[in-house]
């Protein structure tokens, strides 16, 4: 009991502690006032940056504001943009409108404003603002806004300056916010680029079973054309970059269906599948792929019946989805020719290029720890495995 | 203390039966070459089963009856919160959760405000409630082997904390759907079938009166095995035979007891006549019976304040069942929320039946078996009953039967907990979620209820149980609840409400299970802290998200779409 009461006690001295002595520490242990102001200046930057980097809105400008305020030193600061006031940092909000006007010109021509102290008509004598500058804010020599800064006298050449090079450190931000941007849709844009295809040698082969059928079983041949038609709705669906693996085995139900119409009975499949995983959401065509490598691998160059195993397993946080066929297996080594991801070349592994398309997308969901693993040798079939975790940050089925 | 002599043989047989459907198991199960076998999904049925038999822990078939026998109609609130906490989980938050696509309570929180240390806040307490129900399953395991074979306590903890370990660790029992949905018809069974035969005996026995004005009394000459030293109370002279260490002194015959306090000693035997009133160890109030069925009279421990109590009890119970972790990765296997849905009525419908069960016990355990109550030991009542009532072969297997579902109970839920806590070990805390570290996170995860066990001071199953819901009902009820139906909820709220309501009802669930304080105000509130730290909790979430509505996430739009637009408008792109 009373030891349940002391440890109780640190903890909640500890976490009531830890702050306050983080802090204490930032203001000790300069030698010099240099050394302190510098700090002070570059810290006060480095806490109004992440609000802009995600862009200027009134959320973050009025957030990087109150820090901007401090690293200029002046009563009160705003910031604008074409619509008019993003936010107004400290007292005298009464002159945000004139000062609003006053930004027009700057936004427009690009050029920094003085407004003199006889400019700024106020009624209230204890008013802190009597002056101001505006310069404005440019993100690839395109003005985006601008950053007023007040001042309780004739604003000096002191203080444009200053505010020129706050502004000009704005822009800077602005513009790794508009970098970030593209940096994420060039992500995405390669997710869609590496979207599976495919492959021409299967519509091909499929189409050429089938119309061996017509004349001999037009009904099964009819059948086949319907699953076809299924097949490639599937396959070309725009929207969605993930679904669920119940639906990717749907989809692979097909596809072996049109396989076997070439190679009847040779192919067989076994399946052994959790029902927990079935709801996981897969990135879009992961799974068909594999067995259309596993399918190629399993049944050519060999002699009899070849066995496709496709196997799903509940491990706690993630699935985990092989592969596997009897075949002939692979060269390890010519696996390894084209494992470099982003690699342009990648025409070497003609075969291979599903199982690389798969692997980047992986890799680009869920991270580098989840890229997939191929088990093979000459002779000695080939498993290919890869685990999904049932929940990642933005991936759901759709 | 006397057990059947066919349980053993039974409780073996239920772990080994266990351990190999586990292993083997699905393999067997679902290999096909049918793709349309492959992707049936669980239906709402078994998925139900399957929560169900997830769910009933050691608190629920041995607990319950326990404290009913002590407490009498107060403690009904622990088997109804039970299951009226699927009421709130049904209304509030099944079908919203599982559309968000978490998998476990930290993804609910990432998905939902997107902060990765609000993830680590609510991986912390996904651990500390996960050990905290763990312990009391280990508990009941250390007493149902000790009543069944006169094992020591330890060793029962020691095998079911080894073994699930063990088979966590070692990958197998990942607790799969049809397994854990026959534990649930199992264990049903085997509560139902001496239910039945001790309901027949008793109206054969001239249906006793369960609710007269007498104190319990010994139905036969009984000898009871005294195994921890305790202290009883007599109220009226009784005249006894004891054999060891009474009141500091060796006693070897006939003995008359005065009314007052008396000492008994560990491995002392004593043996009542027929008739005699049952001395009740010193901490329970020697209840009529007519007292002991009348609500609010004993506030389930706390005769002082027995509606804070009850209150506090049904706020913890109500709302602390959508925050245990083994519940909820449950649902992630319904295809969709509509399904969650389902699942969850009939999870209500499941429980409810077996819950009228221990009541039974508990009740008749006053006439067949109320030597527990001189113990205090009341949580085997349930593994006592079928042999003291029945007796005889028939009396012996029903004993077996019981003791194998008590087994399974612990095993099941047991199990479950583990495969949470690991995970969350594995990936929050440890590395990034690979089989090794997943391995080595298990192992931690058993270990360290398994200590802490050994540790405890024997409370009741079925309070220490209610302790892990007054954890979860203060931390994650209003994450959930505020989650899902306000928009208005921030990152810093959330995690200020989670610490808040989490320290608060952590630090009093440790200096009750600890052995601090017992009586008077301070003594309910730390035993039964729900009714204070929830509404604190709520508060101050909603209190700091209002001073930080800045941090609303920008998409809260999208989000609550994806939350609440049901599966039939097409609607749930990301």
């Amino acid at each position: 009991m009373q030891t349940a009461v002391v440890v109780l006690a640190l903890l909640l001295v500890a976490v009531l502690l830890v702050p306050a002595v983080s802090r204490q520490r930032q203001r000790r242990g300069f030698s010099t006032v240099d050394e302190r102001v510098a700090f002070q200046a570059l810290h006060l930057a480095s806490q109004a940056a992440p609000p802009l980097r995600v862009g200027l809105t009134s959320q973050s400008a009025a957030r990087a504001a109150k820090h901007l305020r401090e690293l200029l030193g002046v009563p009160a600061i705003a910031m604008t943009n074409a619509d008019g006031l993003l936010t107004w940092e400290g007292p005298g909000e009464h002159h945000s409108t004139h000062l609003v006007e006053a930004a027009d010109g700057p936004l427009r021509s690009g050029r920094s404003t003085v407004i003199a102290y006889g400019d700024l008509t106020c009624a209230d004598p204890d008013c802190p603002v009597r002056g101001a500058v505006v310069v404005p804010i440019a993100v690839d020599e395109r003005v985006v806004g601008t950053l007023i800064a007040t001042t309780g006298q004739e604003p000096r050449i002191g203080l444009l300056r200053a505010t020129t090079e706050t502004a000009r450190w704005v822009s800077t931000q602005l513009e790794l916010a508009e970098l970030d941007l593209s940096r994420a849709a060039l992500a995405q844009a390669e997710v869609r680029a590496l979207r599976a295809q495919i492959s021409p040698h299967f519509i091909y082969n499929a189409l050429t079973a089938i119309a061996s059928f017509v004349r001999t079983d037009p009904e099964r041949a009819r059948e086949l054309l319907l699953e076809f038609a299924e097949f490639t709705r599937y396959s070309f669906r725009s929207q969605g970059d993930f679904t669920t693996l119940a639906e990717e085995l749907h989809n692979i139900e097909r596809y072996l269906t049109l396989e076997r119409a070439r190679f009847g009975d040779r192919l067989q499949a076994r399946l052994q599948v959790a029902p927990e995983v079935l709801s996981v959401a897969v990135p879009f065509l992961a799974l068909q792929p594999l067995v259309e490598n596993a399918v190629r691998h399993g049944l050519a160059g060999k002699v009899g019946v070849g066995t496709i195993s496709i196997v799903a397993l509940d491990a706690g946080a993630e699935c985990h989805i092989s592969i596997e066929d009897d075949g002939v297996g692979m060269d390890p080594e010519s696996l390894l020719t084209y494992d470099a991801p982003g690699d342009a070349d990648r025409t070497g592994g003609r075969d291979h290029v599903g199982l690389g398309n798969v692997d980047d997308r992986l890799r680009s969901v869920f991270g580098d720890d989840y890229g997939l693993v191929v088990e093979t040798a000459l002779g000695a079939g080939t498993k290919v495995s890869m685990r999904i975790p049932k929940f990642a940050a933005g991936v759901r089925a759709s | 203390m006397t057990g059947s002599p066919y349980a053993l043989p039974a409780i073996a047989l239920v772990t080994v039966a266990t351990l190999l459907i586990g292993a083997y198991g699905v393999r067997f199960a679902r290999t096909t070459s049918d793709f349309l076998v492959a992707s049936r999904t669980v239906t709402p049925g078994w998925n139900a089963s399957a929560i169900s038999g997830e769910y009933l822990s050691a608190a629920s078939f041995l607990g319950v009856a326990g404290l009913v026998m002590k407490y009498g109609a107060d403690v009904l609130w622990y088997p109804v919160g039970f299951t009226a906490g699927y009421l709130a989980m049904l209304l509030f938050v099944a079908a919203p959760l599982r559309r968000s696509g978490a998998f476990t309570l930290p993804d609910f929180a990432e998905a939902r405000l997107g902060s990765r240390r609000l993830r680590l806040i609510c991986a912390g307490f996904v651990v500390l409630i996960g050990w905290l129900y763990l312990v009391p399953q280990l508990q009941g395991a250390g007493l149902t082997l000790g009543t069944v074979t006169g094992a020591p306590y330890w060793l029962g903890a020691v095998v079911v904390g080894v073994v699930v370990t063990a088979n966590v660790a070692t990958g197998g029992m990942r607790s799969i759907t049809f397994v854990q949905a026959f534990q649930y018809w199992l264990k049903l069974t085997a509560l139902a079938v001496p239910a039945f035969f001790l309901l027949l005996v008793w109206r054969g026995g001239g249906t006793d009166s369960l609710t007269a004005d007498d104190v319990p009394v010994f139905p036969a000459e009984t000898t009871v095995d005294v195994q921890v030293d305790v202290t009883v109370t007599v109220v009226e002279p009784v005249a006894l035979v004891a054999d060891g260490l009474v009141d500091g002194t060796a006693v070897d015959g006939p003995l008359r007891w005065q009314p007052g306090p008396h000492d008994i000693a560990k491995g002392t035997e004593l043996t009542f006549p027929v008739g005699a009133p049952v001395p009740h160890a010193d901490q329970l109030d020697a209840l009529d019976n007519a007292t002991w069925a009348i609500p609010l009279s004993t506030g389930g421990g706390h005769p002082e304040f027995p509606l804070f109590a009850t209150y506090s009890l049904i706020l913890a119970t109500f709302l602390g069942t959508m925050g245990l972790p083994h519940v909820l990765v449950r649902f992630y296997t319904n295809p969709d929320g509509r399904a969650a849905r389902r699942t969850t009525l009939l999870v209500l419908g499941l429980l409810g039946v077996f819950y009228l069960l221990p009541t039974v016990y508990g009740a008749l355990g006053r006439l067949y078996t109320p030597q527990l109550l001189l113990t205090g030991q009341t949580d085997a009542a349930v593994l006592l009953l079928p042999g003291a009532a029945i007796g005889g072969l028939g009396g012996q297997l029903l004993g077996a039967l019981v003791a194998a579902g008590a087994f399974a109970a612990f095993l099941s839920t047991s199990s479950g907990l583990l495969v949470s806590v690991a995970g969350v070990l594995s990936t929050d805390v440890v590395g990034r979620g690979s089989v090794r570290s997943f391995r080595r996170a298990a192992a931690v995860a058993g270990i360290v209820p398994l200590v802490l066990t050994l540790q405890v001071v024997s409370l009741d199953v079925s309070v220490v149980v209610g302790l892990a819901f007054a954890v979860a009902a203060s931390t994650f009820c209003p994450l959930l609840v505020l989650g899902i139906w306000w928009r208005g909820l921030t990152d810093a709220g959330a995690a200020a409400g989670l610490l808040a309501g989490g320290m608060l009802s952590t630090g009093a669930v440790l200096i009750t299970v600890l052995g601090g304080a017992r009586g008077g105000w301070l003594g309910v509130l730390l035993a039964q802290p729900a009714a204070l730290t929830v509404p604190v909790a709520f508060f101050v979430m909603v209190v700091v998200s209002r001073l930080t509505a800045r941090r609303v996430p920008s998409d809260i739009g999208r989000i609550m779409v994806v939350l609440h637009a049901p599966e039939s408008l097409g609607v749930r792109r990301p």
